[in-house]
């Protein structure tokens, strides 16, 4: 698990409040997992959370444990940050999953400059205390422990976990 | 049950529905004398005095914001129609269309749509809808994409990379709409700027520098919708809504199915066109809601009046300017001539003016206008046509 602490002393405003529907994603985080919706019935994945499958309605879903490897689709460095948010990374991106959905997320573990962050980079999750709350972020990848597609936590596989049903 | 050609209503487009009366609140940009619902109820009087009507000839009021009984009530409307869909900037256009329906229904005879916001002053403020466990409070906020200017923004960089396109082409953006801006004396932006100036302009969040972004100010609008039959009786010369189109998608940005194309847009326009019987060769004016520089590059693409990848040299040869073929954002846009917060009321008072003849930056012989909004960043999307005949 790779949390990083520069946050968790300082409470934070902006902590994202679980529904019912949500809460096997956060719960994931704090416990250092990427945790996306899977459809048992057309075995793809989904975000955001809902209890039917965005891409075939089905109902049959899952909960599982993806690989946390990602490319960088689109950014933004922000020069003016909300209140409360000067602490953290600057970068506010659209990350899409070796998996197929996309998130927003911030960039860490790379000075927030262009030249360091060219769109497609391979990403891997990281996870972030900010006050009480654990956000998933991403930074770019370890060249030696990322092989672009084959990384991926493939459909109907062994490493497909179900955290809940 | 059978119909005849003969009986059937003609429906909601076409121009059996007109805009009768439209203005904006008598100042724009700073007013702090003025409350969120003040300016509703200045502009609706505003637009009530253009039509040459009272509070007592409405029975529909639509608006967001702010409910749609305050406005209601505090205009002096007793309605039986009343619409509160809030989707964002394009919400007012989306009230146009169900105007139309409603009234084409016989469900209203007269409908008064207002905008009206204190985005600078931040008086009277409505409350605020979303909370922490929305879904953008869970899956945007927590990584400080807040503000629009955070987040509306993210999906540029994927649209320029994609088409080879880059910052230059943003900044094309704001140079040609300063030339309409600069024609217009109640643009808060008036000064002609050259790509540089723009690329130079401190930067709010790469790739977008200040210039493109818009201003944040107060002021409201409102529009008087009827049938063209009694639009026909009163003062000013109506204006047809002759199609209509709206769709959405998501309000997490990073839900959008293709960052680099709105599919919103792509539907709202796509029925927009094809309920007003044209196609994009036969509009000679055009409004992009353009809170951001990027947008009137999607909304072109997108909107289908340029081929994907087009919309930069589009604009960089001039084809957007005073004098070119396809005047766009000639009010200046919200990036120059004011941005309350929800621009989509501002769009259309400017395609309405040039419908009529009386824009300050009028384009000579304007015969029909395409007005498209974007709502909530890359939540939803409205189309409108407007024109100054009936088909």
């Amino acid at each position: 698990m790779n949390t990083t602490t520069a946050g968790a002393a300082k409470p934070f405003a902006h902590a994202p409040e679980p529904t019912p529907e949500t809460l096997p994603f956060w719960e994931g985080a704090r416990a250092g997992e990427l945790r996306i919706q899977r459809c048992r019935s057309c075995a793809r994945h989904y975000f955001d959370p809902r209890p039917h499958c965005r891409h075939c309605a089905s109902a049959d879903t899952e909960w599982t444990r993806v690989s946390g490897r990602a490319r960088l689709v689109s950014y933004i460095i922000n020069h003016r940050p909300a209140p409360g948010f000067r602490d953290y990374s600057p970068v506010i991106a659209m990350v899409q999953l070796d998996e197929g959905p996309t998130l927003m997320s911030n960039i860490v573990g790379v000075e927030p400059l262009p030249e360091n962050l060219p769109l497609d980079l391979r990403l891997e999750v990281r996870f972030e205390e900010r006050g009480e709350a654990v956000l998933p972020v991403f930074a770019p990848a370890a060249p030696d422990t990322d092989e672009p597609n084959a990384a991926a936590v493939t459909t109907g596989s062994e490493e497909t976990r179900q955290v809940t049903a | 049950m059978t119909t005849t050609t003969s009986t059937r209503p003609r429906g909601m487009h076409g121009g059996t529905v007109a805009v009768a009366g439209a203005a904006e609140t008598t100042e724009i940009g700073k007013r702090p004398d003025t409350s969120v619902l003040g300016l509703h109820i200045e502009a609706a009087r505003n637009a009530l005095a253009d039509a040459g009507l009272t509070p007592a000839d409405v029975d529909g009021v639509a608006t967001a914001g702010p409910s749609p009984i305050d406005v209601a009530h505090h205009v002096g409307v007793t309605p039986r129609w009343l619409d509160g869909t809030a989707v964002g900037g394009c919400s007012f256009l989306s009230h146009v269309r169900h105007a139309a329906a409603a009234i084409t229904a016989g469900a209203a005879e007269v409908v008064l749509i207002t905008h009206g916001e204190s985005g600078r002053s931040q008086v009277g403020l409505p409350g605020r809808a979303r909370s922490a466990s929305s879904p953008p409070g869970q899956f945007e906020w927590p990584y400080g994409a807040i503000a629009p200017y955070m987040k509306f923004t993210v999906p540029a960089l994927r649209f320029l990379h994609e088409r080879g396109m880059g910052r230059e082409d943003l900044a094309q953006v704001v140079v040609a709409q300063r030339e309409w801006a600069a024609k217009n004396p109640r643009a808060l932006r008036q000064d002609l700027v050259g790509v540089e100036d723009v690329l130079a302009a401190p930067m709010i969040a790469y790739p977008f520098s200040k210039d493109m972004c818009c201003p944040v100010t107060d002021g409201g609008g409102a529009l008087i919708l009827t049938s063209a039959e009694r639009a026909a009786d009163l003062r000013r010369p109506p204006v047809y809504l002759l199609g209509s189109g709206e769709s959405a998608e998501s309000t997490l940005v990073s839900q959008m199915s293709d960052p680099g194309s709105f599919g919103a847009s792509r539907r709202a326009s796509s029925e927009a066109f094809a309920t007003a019987g044209l196609s994009q060769g036969d509009i000679d004016h055009l409004m992009i809601y353009d809170a951001f520089a990027h947008l009137p590059l999607y909304g072109l693409e997108d909107t289908g009046f340029v081929g994907h990848g087009e919309s930069g040299a589009f604009i960089a040869d001039g084809h957007t300017r005073p004098g070119g073929r396809l005047p766009v954002n000639t009010n200046g846009g919200g990036l120059n001539y004011t941005h309350t917060g929800m621009y989509g009321m501002f769009a259309m008072q400017e395609a309405i003016r040039q419908l009529r003849g009386e824009a300050d930056a009028q384009v000579p012989g304007v015969r029909t206008s395409f007005v498209h909004g974007y709502g909530l960043f890359f939540s939803a999307a409205t189309s409108l046509v407007f024109a100054n005949e009936r088909p």
